[in-house]
Formats: structure tokens, C-alpha cells, sequence
């Protein structure tokens, strides 16, 4: 996301929420007279919300998150500088006006001065600094510390390392509501990263008094639209509207449950009897019929993830696969339909490049091969294979334990055997063994997945620079490298990343397979879903229920 | 019987000293750690994980220092997933949610179980015998990962008479479900336990010298068979209900309990030394506690068996 753009979104939001405050002001809460404040869509009586969570969250300590299934729960009881709206653009949380300076390098954020913990103390530009400090702390030992690294914030990776005390990290409090952030880099995206989990505020005074059970319902201290209830380990937790919080005249769910199914299937009982508002993700290969039978409660939206297969680019991987031709050869022959249509029919697309096709500002480059039939694509790839001259070719294609991956797999080796007479090894880990197998290239080819980090072209296409620690493939392009390298100091970087998606495509450097769609089931009474934030960040605070 | 339980107790120490040292060094040699993740972590981000968990130091160092604080502050350490919780946290709200539904189920498989088994023996080769021996076999051969969904879709879709899952604290209409699920294949075994041993009692000499004095059916099974037909069946049971009280891996997912059985599969697929541990000793703990009830109470069937 560009700088400028950023900015506009930002201003026109803080307009539109300072207008929705105001008018919130007389009356509140603003929907007490049951109808919607902005849409007048009459409101239900019941205003809570129940969805199904896959896995219990591992943590509420916005600094050692690292996962996405927590980071629904953080995003609803913490709130950062900026948050997002429905659509992904930037609006305002806590800092309601951002600029940049020294040719982006320096950020001061203007907080607002209403914004207040869930015990009443006001929420402050040091709250962000001691947070801020907090998660490169060594001693704090957050898994998620290189998400600071990636923001380019000064020191990161010396207070990391321990090599700088923490408060020299590039950040301060101006005075209580001013915050500075300088960075090492300029990037031009870093106020779309102040959004995630790492970068939100921390209570001080709670976190020294209770340790590590500071996030416990009876203790812990937050900022967002909701304060957490009750947690019940791998069963439930709720979330109940947060009194407090600047703009609660504006939010209109009262309570959020999130209960843990781990099944998919008994996850689809439960919503069909009534346990749920919302489901996600639909169990593999039913969404047609759902859509079918629920076309008011099943939805497909773009979801920010590439899936391929890495080639072995190191010397423990197969010679066949240095050169270029076969590598082609053996995306080209990937019938990208047939798994998409036939397998997932999830609503995903079929992906001849890396970047989601739906990321923000990114413009499709001229893919060569993707404008070609499939015929002239196994024409081609025939065609390369013999031009290289490989013999016999087994594969050890890697992939971690899922039925899924494993039917994808298998369709993929048998479009290499049939068409190019290509063998393939089969094998199958559990998540940490093949994470494993895959960091130490043990392998030819690996499934391999990204999501991005943030709504930006460079989270995926970075992974391909050399040095970057998932590029697990160890491709390495010095002209990638100076590129993305590049992108970081442009203003407007979409031609870079088109460039570099072309070059990945020339050099085969990985197999793009398929771009991800998201499926959900969604109760039909429930409004204020962000359908169209390809990261699918949600706020709670955001939806409400209309009257039937 | 003060010396039995004094010697036990006495092997008991080593055999979970043993247990703790070889489950340390199995959990470490499973390829990956629990800080693996797509994106390599950077080394100081790694090395500070590391030290902050003791990762750091020699295998051995971190065993004693792991036993050092269970036998001082009986503490099991954090947990390395849920950042949040400690091993004893998690322990502390797990295992009574399965103590609850295992403790029911036991119930409910020994009950019916030993009852069926009964009938069968004592109507051998009538209808109701066929009844029961069929009846215990559909359900050995219904593993609870099927049954579980089929009774999800009966009681809670079709009939809306319980929930699909949860717990509640244990209020009943969250307990019904697991407890059916959990027992069936216990009680099917229990059945056909006590049916073959009770067929074994009822051909015995002194079942017939009773029978030749006269006494009813119920008090020959009841007061002179059961006894000791029940036998096999308490061996049998011993490690049962450690199982089935340590927690169910499919219950835990199918109905959301929030039980003990879920953390374990997690942590062991998930690297969580400490929670693979925790887990580890106390359902080896229970092992040999109810191990040594078993062997009380053959004794106090059994005349014969003294300690």
C-alpha cells in the first residue's frame, strides 16, 4: 500500500468516525432506538455473536502473538494505531493522524486523547514505546521479534540480539499523545504494519504486577472495543462490549463467543443447529453444495495466501531441477484447473505468479504461459523436457500431513507421469517434522503456502530474496534481490513487482499452484462483515444483528 | 499390606524417574522443535527463546533442573504454545473435565458391561445371550470417532435434545454425549470379559455343589459366582479406567470439552516439551496408582491372594 494513498484513506475515515462520534454524542448508545445508526437497517433484540474458532488461541499478549488464530481475539480487545475498515484501508485506532518525514524514514503519530485502558487510564504515546520496547526485549522473548526487524524500526535487530538496551529501539512518546517512530529504512507501508497484533499497546503497570498471567480475565487491562470475559481452555471464550472504549456508542454486538470445534464436519452440525453465527472454513469440498443450499449464508472472498510447490534451487536438490527448462516443464504440465475446479471448489483461482492476484495496488504483469491453453501448455512442456535431455526423473515431493495436500499431490504426480514421464516420491510429515525436512532441503519439490503479513505486494515476493528465512527453497537471484531491494525507497513500487514477478516466471523459481479464496457460512441476519479485506481481519465492532 | 504399599511406593519412584528421563530424551529426538515455523527464525530471536526456556543448556542440565522443581515446587514449567498458561494451569483445567466424563463413562462400561455379561453367561445359547454378544460386538467394532458424529447428528440436529459440544462446567446435558461415546467400546469389552469368565465360574465344582444344595439362580451368581468370575475383568479394568480418566483424544475434539486428551496430541504434535511431559507423568502416575488398587482388590476378592 502506497503512502499517499494511505494517508487520503485515513483522513476520510477519521472524518466519517468523528462524524458517527458526534452524532453518537446526544443519544448513546447511538442504536438504542433499534435501528442501525449509519444504514437505519431495525436491529434484532439479540445482539451477540457466536463463531467457531479451529484451535485454542495460544496467547492474549498482543507482543508474543504469532498466530492467526489469536489474532482475531487480540485485534477485538486491543486496538493499535491504525485498524482497518471493511474493505482493508487504513482508518484510525488510537493515532487519528499520521505523517511521514526524512524521506520516509521518521513517522510521528498524533494519538487521540479520548482513547482509554479498560480500567480508565488513558491510553498514551508510552504505552506504545514500553510495548513496543517490550517485544524486542530479549528478555520478553517474543517468537514474533523479527516482525519488528521487518518494520525496519531503528536498533530492531541490536535490542533483539541484545547487543542495544531496549530503549534505544527508534521509538518515543513526544509527549503523551505523540508518538516518533524512526526507521532504519524508509518503507513506505509501515503504517499499514501498525496494525498487527506486535505493535499495539501495552498496559505497564498490569503486565509488572502480574507476570505472565496478565492476560487472564481477572486481570488483564485493554484498550479495544471488547474486554475479555471468560476463557475456558480449548472449549470457549466470550468478549463482552468494552464501556470504555472511545467509539462504543458506535458498536453494536453486545457479546462475541468463540467457541473451539477442532472438526470441520461437527463444526457444520453445530451451525446447522443453530450453535453458530458463523463458520470458517466450510469442510473441504462441500462449499458448492452449501452454496447451493445456503446462498444467503455461503460466501467465497479472496483470502491473502499463494499456494506452490518450491523447487529444491541448493545442491541437495535433484541436478534436473537446475536447469530452467525442466523446472518449466513441470509447472507447465500442472493442469491449475483441474485442481481448483475439480478438487478445492472453493472459489480459488488458479495462480501462474506468487502475489495474491487480489493484493492491494498489485497489477497482474503479462504472464506468458498463463495466456496459453492447457494443450499448448503440455505441448510446451513436452517439448522443454526432451530439449533438456533428462532420463529417468523420480521426484521427492514433500508435503505435510492434510487430505488436501495429499490429493493435490497426487494429481500433480500423475500429470507428470502421464505427461512427461516424470516419477514422483510421495511423502508426507507432520507439520514440525516437515517444517523441518523443508528448512534442511531434504527434498526436489515442497508444498509449501504464504500468507501475507501484510496487504502489500513485497510480504510475498520478498519470501523469494535470497537471504529471507521461508525462502526454503533457496532460490537466489541477485537481480530479485536489487530489486526488492528497490521497491523499498519508490514511491510507487508496482512496476518493480511486476518486473519481478516476470522473472520469477522466467526462471520457473517456484510452481504457483492456486491463490486462495476463503469460505465461510455466516448467519443471515448478521451485517458488518469485511467481504471485501482480503487479509479477512474482522472487528467485532463492525458487525450487528438485523431484526428478521 | 503396609510393607506391599511401601514396596510399591518404593518402585513407583525410580519407574517415574525412568519414565520422565526417557520420554525427555524421545521428545528430543523427534525431528523439529517447538519454535520451528515456516519462517526461519532469525538466530537472536531463536537464541533468546532458547534461554528463556533453558533450551540452551545440555540435555542433562535441563532434566535435573525439570525434576529439581517438580519435587521442590511441584512445578511443571510453562507451556511453550499457550505462552499464557503454565503445565499445572493447564492440567488443573483439563484433567477434572475428563476425571468427570472418564469417571461417568468407567460407570456407565463397568455397569452395563458386567450386566450384559452376566445375562449372557447365565442364559448361555438363548436368545438373550445372541442379544448381548451382538450388542457388545456392534459396539466394539463402532469406534467412538464414528459414533461420536452419529449421535452429534441424532440428538443435537435431528432431536435438538443436547448441545454438540462444550462442557459448562460439567452440567449434564454437556456430559451425555462424551460419556455414551467414551464408554461404548469399554463396555462392549467388559461384556465379553465377564461373560467368558462367568461361563468358566458357572462350570466350576463348587457353582455345581451349590446348585446340588439348592440356592437360587441370582444368590449362586451374586454371591458365590460373581466374585471371582469378576477377576479377569478388574485386571482388565485397572488400565482402563487410567485411560479412560487421562482423557480421549476424539471426545476432547468431537465435543469440545476442554479435556486433557486434546493437549496431549497437541503438545506432542506441537513440540510442547513441557505440557508432552506433564501430561506424560501424570497419566503414568495414575498407571501405576491404579495398578496397585487392582492388586488390593484381587486380593480382597480372592482368599487366596495375600500381600
Amino acid at each position: 500500500m502506497r503512502a499517499g494513498n494511505a494517508r487520503t484513506t485515513l483522513i476520510s475515515g477519521a472524518a466519517a468516525v468523528l462524524a458517527l462520534a458526534l452524532g453518537a454524542g446526544a443519544l448513546a448508545p447511538a442504536w438504542s432506538a433499534g435501528v442501525h445508526p449509519a444504514t437505519g437497517e431495525a436491529l434484532a433484540d439479540d445482539q451477540t455473536f457466536t463463531y467457531r474458532l479451529l484451535d485454542q488461541f495460544p496467547t492474549l499478549d498482543p507482543q508474543l502473538n504469532q498466530d492467526s488464530s489469536g489474532f482475531h481475539v487480540i485485534r477485538d480487545l486491543f486496538e493499535g494505531l491504525l485498524s482497518q475498515d471493511g474493505d482493508g484501508n487504513l482508518v484510525p485506532g488510537v493515532a487519528t493522524a499520521y505523517a511521514a518525514s526524512d524521506g520516509n524514514t521518521t513517522y510521528t503519530f498524533a494519538l487521540r486523547k479520548d482513547a482509554r485502558w479498560s480500567n480508565g487510564d488513558p491510553v498514551t504515546a508510552h504505552d506504545f514505546v514500553y510495548a513496543w520496547r517490550r517485544a524486542a526485549d530479549p528478555a520478553t522473548a517474543s517468537p514474533y521479534g523479527w516482525y519488528l526487524e521487518l518494520t525496519q524500526i531503528a536498533n530492531a535487530a541490536a535490542v533483539l540480539a541484545g547487543e542495544m538496551a531496549p530503549d534505544t529501539l527508534g521509538v518515543r512518546a513526544v509527549d503523551d499523545h505523540t508518538l516518533e517512530v524512526k526507521l532504519e529504512q524508509p518503507l513506505p507501508y509501515f503504517p499499514a504494519m501498525t496494525t498487527y497484533a506486535t505493535l499495539f499497546p501495552a498496559h505497564r503497570a498490569t503486565i509488572e504486577a502480574h507476570g505472565t498471567k496478565w492476560t487472564a480475565p481477572e486481570n488483564i487491562v485493554s484498550n479495544g472495543a471488547y474486554t475479555l470475559e471468560e476463557v475456558a481452555l480449548n472449549e470457549y471464550h466470550t468478549r463482552m462490549k468494552n464501556p470504555l472504549y472511545w467509539g462504543a456508542a458506535d458498536v453494536i454486538i453486545e457479546q462475541v463467543t468463540g467457541l473451539v470445534i477442532n472438526d470441520d464436519n461437527q463444526a457444520l452440525t453445530r451451525y446447522r443447529a443453530g450453535e453458530l453465527d458463523h463458520l470458517e472454513p466450510v469442510p473441504a469440498g462441500q462449499f458448492p453444495a452449501l452454496k447451493e443450499e445456503l446462498p444467503d449464508e455461503a460466501t467465497s472472498v479472496p483470502r491473502l495466501c499463494s499456494y506452490y510447490y518450491a523447487f529444491n534451487h541448493s545442491e541437495s536438490g535433484n541436478p534436473a531441477l537446475h536447469d530452467v527448462r525442466v523446472r518449466r516443464a513441470l509447472s507447465l504440465a500442472i493442469d491449475r484447473d483441474v485442481i481448483v475446479d475439480r478438487l478445492l471448489k472453493g472459489g480459488q483461482w488458479p495462480a501462474y505468479n506468487f502475489t495474491h492476484l487480489k493484493t492491494a495496488g498489485f497489477a497482474m504483469p503479462e504472464i506468458s504461459y498463463a495466456a496459453l491453453g492447457q494443450a499448448e501448455r503440455d505441448a510446451e512442456a513436452k517439448r522443454l523436457m526432451e530439449a533438456a535431455g533428462v532420463g529417468e526423473l523420480t521426484l521427492k515431493l514433500i508435503y505435510n500431513t492434510s487430505e488436501s495436500h495429499k490429493q493435490i499431490a497426487t494429481v500433480i504426480g500423475q500429470m507428470w507421469k502421464q505427461k512427461l514421464g516424470v516419477a514422483t516420491e510421495l511423502a508426507n510429515f507432520e507439520w514440525k517434522t516437515y517444517i523441518n525436512i523443508r528448512n534442511n532441503q531434504e527434498f526436489d519439490v515442497a508444498r509449501s503456502a504464504w500468507c501475507g503479513d501484510y496487504n502489500e505486494a513485497s510480504t510475498f515476493l520478498d519470501l523469494l530474496t535470497t537471504t529471507h528465512g521461508a525462502n526454503d527453497g533457496r532460490y537466489s537471484n541477485p537481480r530479485v534481490d536489487e530489486l526488492m531491494r528497490a521497491s523499498r525507497t519508490t514511491q510507487d513500487p508496482s512496476a518493480i513487482y511486476a518486473e519481478v514477478e516476470r522473472i520469477l516466471a522466467e526462471d520457473m523459481a517456484i510452481i504457483p499452484i492456486y491463490h486462495y479464496a476463503n469460505t465461510f457460512l455466516l448467519s443471515s441476519d448478521m451485517r458488518g462483515w469485511p467481504y471485501n479485506n482480503v487479509e479477512n481481519n474482522w472487528y467485532a465492532r463492525n458487525l450487528y444483528r438485523v431484526a428478521n | 499390606m503396609i510393607y506391599f504399599l511401601l514396596k510399591r511406593l518404593a518402585v513407583a519412584v525410580p519407574t517415574l524417574l525412568i519414565l520422565i528421563v526417557v520420554s525427555y530424551v524421545l521428545m528430543y529426538a523427534a525431528p523439529g522443535g517447538p519454535f520451528d515455523t515456516e519462517r526461519t527464525l532469525p538466530p537472536e530471536v531463536m537464541a533468546n527463546l532458547q534461554h528463556k526456556y533453558g533450551l540452551d543448556q545440555p540435555l542433562a542440565v535441563q532434566i535435573w533442573r525439570y525434576v529439581v522443581s517438580i519435587v521442590t515446587e511441584f512445578d511443571f514449567g510453562p507451556s511453550f504454545q499457550y505462552t499464557d498458561q503454565s503445565v499445572n494451569d493447564i492440567i488443573e483445567q483439563g484433567f477434572p473435565v475428563t476425571l468427570t466424563y472418564g469417571g461417568w463413562s468407567f460407570l456407565v462400561a463397568v455397569l452395563v458391561g458386567v450386566s450384559l455379561g452376566i445375562a449372557a453367561a447365565v442364559h448361555h445359547n438363548t436368545l438373550l445371550d445372541y442379544l448381548s454378544v451382538g450388542v457388545s460386538i456392534g459396539a466394539q467394532v463402532l469406534p467412538n470417532f464414528v459414533l461420536a458424529p452419529i449421535l452429534t447428528l441424532i440428538f443435537t440436529l435431528w432431536l435438538a435434545w443436547l448441545p454438540g459440544g462444550g462442557w459448562q462446567g460439567g452440567h449434564w446435558p454437556y456430559v451425555i454425549m462424551p460419556v455414551i461415546a467414551l464408554s461404548t467400546s469399554f463396555m462392549a469389552s467388559i461384556a465379553r470379559i465377564t461373560r467368558s469368565s462367568m461361563l468358566e465360574v458357572l462350570n466350576a465344582d463348587f457353582i455345581r455343589t451349590a446348585r446340588a444344595k439348592g440356592l437360587p439362580m441370582w444368590r449362586i451368581v451374586f454371591r458365590h459366582a460373581l466374585k471371582p468370575a469378576l477377576l479377569p475383568v478388574i485386571s482388565y479394568l485397572g488400565p482402563a479406567f487410567v485411560g479412560m480418566i487421562t482423557g480421549s483424544v476424539v471426545i476432547d475434539v468431537f465435543f469440545a470439552t476442554g479435556g486433557i486428551g486434546q493437549f496431549f496430541v497437541n503438545s506432542a504434535l506441537n513440540r510442547d516439551y513441557p505440557v508432552i511431559m506433564g501430561i506424560t507423568i501424570l497419566a503414568g502416575g495414575l498407571t501405576i496408582l491404579f495398578n496397585t488398587v487392582v492388586d488390593l482388590l484381587y486380593a480382597w476378592i480372592d482368599p487366596r491372594i495375600r500381600y
